[in-house]
This record gives structure tokens, C-alpha cells and sequence, in this order.
């Protein structure tokens, strides 16, 4: 008895006393959730296009932001004194960077493994994340690295909102990451509907035979999703990393991501978004008030137990396609 | 020349539909199976510590994992999780009862772990493919935090790990931390033997036969009268009664102490790459895939000391990475279904040499 009401009622109890604590809660999972959206993002881009569950997405948010830093490091050796012009040269020299990366997966891993089991493809890209773990600890150290967040001019400080008698501390940075999510949301779902090339993506997406004969290049679309993966990954590093330090450590956090794709549906890029916030609010409400319950830490299992649940009841996620299976 | 079939007859369906129908194979399988043995008699230290016990213990739980995504076609992330149950196990039950034979306890741990195994396998009739890795997910971090956040698992240890105590079998110690290798790799040996050789036959017979029809297709297999539901899951407990045998092995055998971490997300992708490097759907591929995946790094790091570079440890640990992660993409590329499939035409080629048909 008492056990149930610690479940169902004693929770509620809390929130309804408290409710600038929850107000505070709700605010962080939301920032949470913007966060594994970003990196959910990722995965979906390169899922809808070619198939592929990249499994290296997470590193890939790693390595670029480790290669922003490294790349400002490089220029402050070399002799580029005003921070700003340094910071902003980096992050071109990242985009390039993850250009180049692109290119370098769709030559060297995509082209050669067309046409075979998506489990073969899915195991190139674990192959590829080791890959990168090594080849960035090579270059840049293993250490953690403090993001370069004032010198692209991030926000910094926070925001005090006072409500139900409380107040609600909101960092800045937190916000610029919910406004910078939403605008590539917005760009890349324009990208998709209203562009040659997004047309072209939907319909690599649909079939890739089909699209081959109507003339699509799938190297060029391959190339072109996994830069667009790149940047997604690249803004999730600027704002994993301003939060916290860069370290590998970010790595485990993406794996986070897969119960929101879940949750969302592997196709579906509002899905993601959707999917991320769910994950994140529940995370964070679940953890301060039905964690002591059980002991703390049911954060690091709760999203992957609520995606399982979910599951059971909606197979293929909130936005995803139905699943047809013909025999 | 050797390798040839010419004049074997077989004479009856027994022999026709036999594991090994060559007689060179038979030969071969003795012959590997007594320099095993021959191996744990006369082997140094090293040998036995540092290469064969840990591999024999991944081939272990990789044919364990194998029998699930391999011949079922259930992609599960959660293999650490599953051995960290049996290992878990074994440790509570000799606990419990110090007195039985501690190899009763690491077979009978594994039933643990199919318990376990089997509960997180049930939404497998209704998801597949990604969607039921990252269910096996949820086990993998459901089931790691239990084993930090419950200390009756460890016996409320301090350090928070388990130390695996000393024991005796007829008065040789088998166990902790004065056993020889010699004594820990013959019975790894035995027993990674005899599961191999159960494993084998579950997957020749009716059985393997089901799993097998499930992964081409499971909706033809249903409507062929097979029952879902029992298949997938006696897949999923026969599975995770191997790996979490594995497990045991891995904390009572060979680390003899061994935190949460040891069975962490990390352990599960190394297993799963041993399988797939190894070969989808196939037991000797297995070992091959245990073989590569471990013996790779530990080849890797010895590289540069035969050529005399002076490389920092960091950076070769760096290097090990780059070269795993290009090698697993080589691979791949080379041959999708594994080495096991290259072992299959290699021993074709043989068969029919000098003639290539």
C-alpha cells in the first residue's frame, strides 16, 4: 500500500507543491530532448536516404566538434590573433572537414558494400566508428577539449524566469541549442519537400532501383546526405560540447538517440524531433521523482524501457510508416 | 591430395546427412580437438592466460550470440548483459552453497541467464531488425545498472566488484586466484567443447531447422506451422544460457574478479563483431570471428616492437583502433558473409585441386 502510493500518488503530490521545481524539470528535459533530437536527426537523414543505420553518428558529433577545436588551436599557432575571425575560419575548415568525410564513406564504405544486407552495412558502420575514435585521438589527444563556444560568440549566462513563486533558471546557451534545432528542422524539412535534390533523396528513399533508372545518382545522393548528417552532427557538437567539455565520453550519450528513434519512427524527421523531447521530459521527470525509489540512476535505462514499452503497442513509431510485410 | 572424397560411399541417410560426411574432416576435428588438450598440457603461461582461455571464451559466447542473430535473425545488443547474468549467477549460487562442485554452478548459471534472456526476447514476435536491437538495449542498461545499484549481487562488497573465491574439484584448485592456467584452460576447454559440439547438433537438427526457417521469413514460417512465439523465445533462451555460461566462465575462469563494467554496451559490440566478421549462421565462425576481433589487437600492439619503432603506448592504442575499425570495413568489403564462407570455398578449392571444377 504504501509502495503504491510512493508510485502513484506521492509524485504528484510533489509536483503540485513544488511546481517551479517542476516547471524547472520540465525546462531541462526539454533541453535534453532538443539534444538527442539533434543527434536522432542524424541518424534519420542518413536512414531515409540510403538505408543505413549509422551507427557512427554519435562519433561523428565527436569528431567534429574535436576538429573545431583542433582547427582553432591550429590557427592561434599559426598566427591568427582576432579570436572571432579564428573561430569562424575553424568552423569553415570543419564544414570542409566533414565534406571530405562524406566523400571518403560514400568511396571507400557505401560503394563498394551497394546491394548488400543492411546488418553488413550496419557493421561497416561500427568499423567506421572505431575508425574514427582511433584517427581523432590520433590527431587531437584523448583529452577533453573546452569548446571554443565564446569565441563563435554563443551566448553565455542564463535567464531567471520567475513563475509559481519560484524561479526558473534557463541557460542561454540552452536556448540558442532549441532555436538552432528548430532552424534545421525547418531547413532541412524545406530542403526535402521543395528542392530538386530533397526530391530526389525521397525518392532514393522509396527504392533505390527506381530511382537509378529515372536518372538519380545514388553516389552523389549518398555524398550529399552524409554531409547534410555532418553538419546536423557538427551543430550537435558545438552545443553537446558548450554545455559540457568535448570528450569521447559523448559517444555512450548518442547511443541515447536510438530509443528516440524508436519512439519516432527511423523515418521521420519531425518523429525525431518529437521523439527527442519525449525521451528528454521523461527522462528528467522519471529520474527526480521515481528514481529514489528504485535507487538513482534509472536515467541511463528509463528511455530505452519506455521506447521497449512503446514498442509493444506502435512497432513502427509515433510518425513512422506503417510496416507491410508481403510474403 | 590428401583432401580428397574419392571412394567414401555413404550408405545410408545417417551418413549422408552427417556434420562431418568426409573422413578428412573427422580426422581433422580429432586431430584439432587432441592438440587442444595436448596444448593445455605442455602450453606456457602466456599461451594459455593471455591467448587461449579468452578465446575459447568469446568463441563461446559469440556461437551464443550467433545462435540468435545468426541462425535466427534476432539482432541483439544485449550479449554483455546476458553473460554479466550468468556471471552474476554463478558468483551468488557458490556463495550460497560454497560446497558443490563450482562447475555445476557455471552450467547451471546459464539457466539464469536464459530466464532472463528469454523475458527481454518477448517483444521479438512483434518488432525485428533495428527496432529489436535497441529493445535488446533496454536489457543491456536495464541489467548493467542491477548490477551497480544491487549490492546483494555482490555480496555488498566495498569496491563493489566480484571476487571469485577458491575452489577445489577432487583437490585441484579450479578457481581464484592461485588455480594454474593449465587446470583454468582445460576446463574452459571441456566445456567450451561440449557446448560447441550441443550448439552444433541443436542447429543440424529440428530445432535449428525452425530458427532457420524464422530468419529467411518469419510469416512463411508461421504459415509452414511453425509457432512464433516459442521459437523466438527458445532461441533467445538457448542463446543467453550459452552467453551467460560464457559469462562465468569470463569472471570465474579467467579474470577471477570482475566489475559491472566488464559486461557493459562495449562487450556486446565486441561479441557482435565477432559473429559477423565471423559469419552470420555459422558455429566455426565463430571461432574464426573470436580469433580476429581478439588476437587482432593484442597482433597489433606487438606490429611495431618486431620492426623496432619507438611508438608511444597511446598512440599504438590509437593506431589499434584506426586498424581494427579499416580492417572490419576490408573485411566487409572483402567478404560479406564472413570468414567462415571464405573457409567454405577455400576447402572447396582444396577438394577439387589442381582442377577448378
Amino acid at each position: 500500500m504504501h509502495l503504491l502510493y510512493q508510485i502513484f500518488v506521492d509524485p504528484f503530490v510533489q509536483m503540485g507543491t513544488a511546481p517551479d521545481l517542476l516547471a524547472q524539470t520540465l525546462w531541462e528535459g526539454l533541453v535534453s530532448g532538443v539534444l538527442y533530437a539533434l543527434i536522432a536527426l542524424g541518424f534519420v537523414l542518413i536512414f531515409k536516404a540510403s538505408g543505413v543505420f549509422n551507427f557512427a553518428q554519435g562519433i561523428m558529433v565527436v569528431f567534429a566538434a574535436l576538429t573545431l577545436v583542433g582547427l582553432y588551436q591550429a590557427m592561434t599557432r599559426l598566427g591568427v590573433v582576432n579570436p572571432t575571425i579564428g573561430a569562424y575560419l575553424a568552423l569553415a575548415g570543419t564544414v570542409v572537414v566533414m565534406f571530405l568525410l562524406a566523400v571518403g564513406v560514400e568511396r571507400l564504405v557505401l560503394r563498394p558494400l551497394v546491394n548488400q544486407p543492411d546488418i553488413v552495412l550496419f557493421m561497416a558502420t561500427f568499423g567506421l566508428t572505431y575508425f574514427l575514435i582511433g584517427f581523432g585521438e590520433y590527431v587531437f589527444g584523448g583529452d577533453p577539449q573546452v569548446m571554443i563556444a565564446d569565441q563563435l560568440h554563443l551566448p553565455r549566462g542564463r535567464i531567471d524566469v520567475h513563475v509559481f513563486g519560484g524561479v526558473v533558471q534557463m541557460q542561454k546557451i540552452d536556448i540558442t541549442a532549441a532555436v538552432i534545432a528548430s532552424v534545421l528542422v525547418a531547413a532541412l524539412a524545406v530542403f526535402f519537400q521543395k528542392t530538386r535534390i530533397g526530391r530526389a533523396l525521397r525518392a532514393v528513399a522509396d527504392s533505390h532501383r527506381a530511382a537509378l533508372s529515372v536518372g538519380i545518382s545514388l553516389e552523389t545522393i549518398w555524398v550529399i546526405v552524409w554531409f547534410a548528417a555532418g553538419i546536423v552532427a557538427l551543430a550537435t557538437g558545438i552545443m553537446w560540447g558548450a554545455r559540457s567539455d568535448v570528450s569521447f565520453a559523448l559517444e555512450i550519450i548518442a547511443l541515447k538517440a536510438l530509443p528516440v528513434l524508436i519512439l519516432g519512427g527511423l523515418t521521420s524527421i519531425p518523429g525525431a524531433i518529437v521523439g527527442g523531447l519525449i525521451i528528454g521530459l521523461s527522462e528528467k521527470i522519471g529520474e527526480l521523482y521515481w528514481g529514489p525509489l528504485l535507487g538513482s540512476g534509472i536515467e541511463s535505462w528509463l528511455a530505452y524501457v519506455i521506447a521497449l514499452v512503446f514498442l509493444l503497442f506502435r512497432p513502427q513509431g509515433l510518425f513512422g510508416e506503417r510496416i507491410i510485410e508481403r510474403v | 591430395m590428401l583432401y580428397r572424397e574419392v571412394g567414401q560411399f555413404k550408405t545410408s541417410y545417417t551418413s549422408d546427412q552427417a556434420i562431418f560426411p568426409i573422413l578428412q574432416d573427422r580426422l581433422g576435428i580429432v586431430a584439432i580437438v587432441i592438440a587442444a588438450y595436448l596444448i593445455g598440457l605442455t602450453g606456457g603461461d602466456f599461451l594459455l592466460n593471455a591467448v587461449l582461455i579468452p578465446f575459447l571464451i568469446f568463441s563461446l559466447a559469440a556461437i551464443g550470440l550467433n545462435l540468435l542473430t545468426g541462425y535466427t535473425g534476432l539482432l541483439s545488443l544485449g550479449t554483455g548483459a546476458f553473460m554479466g547474468v550468468g556471471a552474476y549467477a554463478c558468483y551468488k549460487l557458490t556463495t550460497y552453497f560454497p560446497n558443490v562442485n563450482i562447475l555445476l554452478w557455471v552450467v547451471v548459471s546459464g539457466f539464469f541467464a536464459s530466464i532472463v534472456g528469454a523475458l527481454f526476447g518477448l517483444p521479438s514476435l512483434r518488432i525485428k531488425g533495428f527496432y529489436l536491437a535497441v529493445a535488446t538495449l533496454a536489457a543491456q542498461f536495464f541489467l548493467e545498472w542491477c548490477f551497480i545499484r544491487i549490492p546483494w549481487l555482490f555480496n555488498y562488497n566495498e569496491s563493489g566488484a566480484i571476487e571469485v573465491p577458491q575452489r577445489e574439484i577432487f583437490g585441484i584448485i579450479v578457481t581464484g586466484p592461485r588455480a594454474s592456467a593449465q587446470t583454468r584452460y582445460l576446463v574452459v576447454l571441456t566445456i567450451v567443447a561440449a557446448l560447441t559440439w550441443l550448439a552444433s547438433n541443436l542447429v543440424h537438427g529440428r530445432i535449428g531447422r525452425m530458427w532457420m526457417a524464422v530468419r529467411d521469413m518469419d510469416i512463411a514460417a508461421e504459415l509452414m506451422g511453425i509457432r512464433l512465439l516459442p521459437t523466438k523465445l527458445l532461441a533467445f533462451a538457448v542463446s543467453s544460457y550459452v552467453c551467460g555460461v560464457a559469462g562465468a566462465l569470463l569472471v570465474f575462469l579467467w579474470y577471477g574478479g570482475a566489475e559491472s563494467t566488464v559486461f557493459d554496451i562495449n562487450q556486446s559490440f565486441q561479441i557482435l563483431f565477432m559473429v559477423i566478421i565471423g559469419g552470420l549462421g555459422s558455429i566455426i565462425g565463430s571461432y574464426f570471428g573470436a580469433a580476429v576481433i581478439y588476437m587482432m589487437p593484442i597482433v597489433l600492439r606487438a606490429v611495431p616492437g618486431w620492426f623496432g619503432l619507438p611508438l608511444q603506448p597511446a598512440t599504438v592504442e590509437h593506431l589499434t583502433f584506426m586498424v581494427v575499425g579499416a580492417l572490419i570495413i576490408v573485411f566487409l568489403i572483402a567478404e560479406p558473409h564472413g570468414l567462415a564462407r571464405l573457409w567454405q570455398i577455400a576447402k572447396q578449392k582444396l577438394r577439387v585441386w589442381p582442377f577448378p571444377y
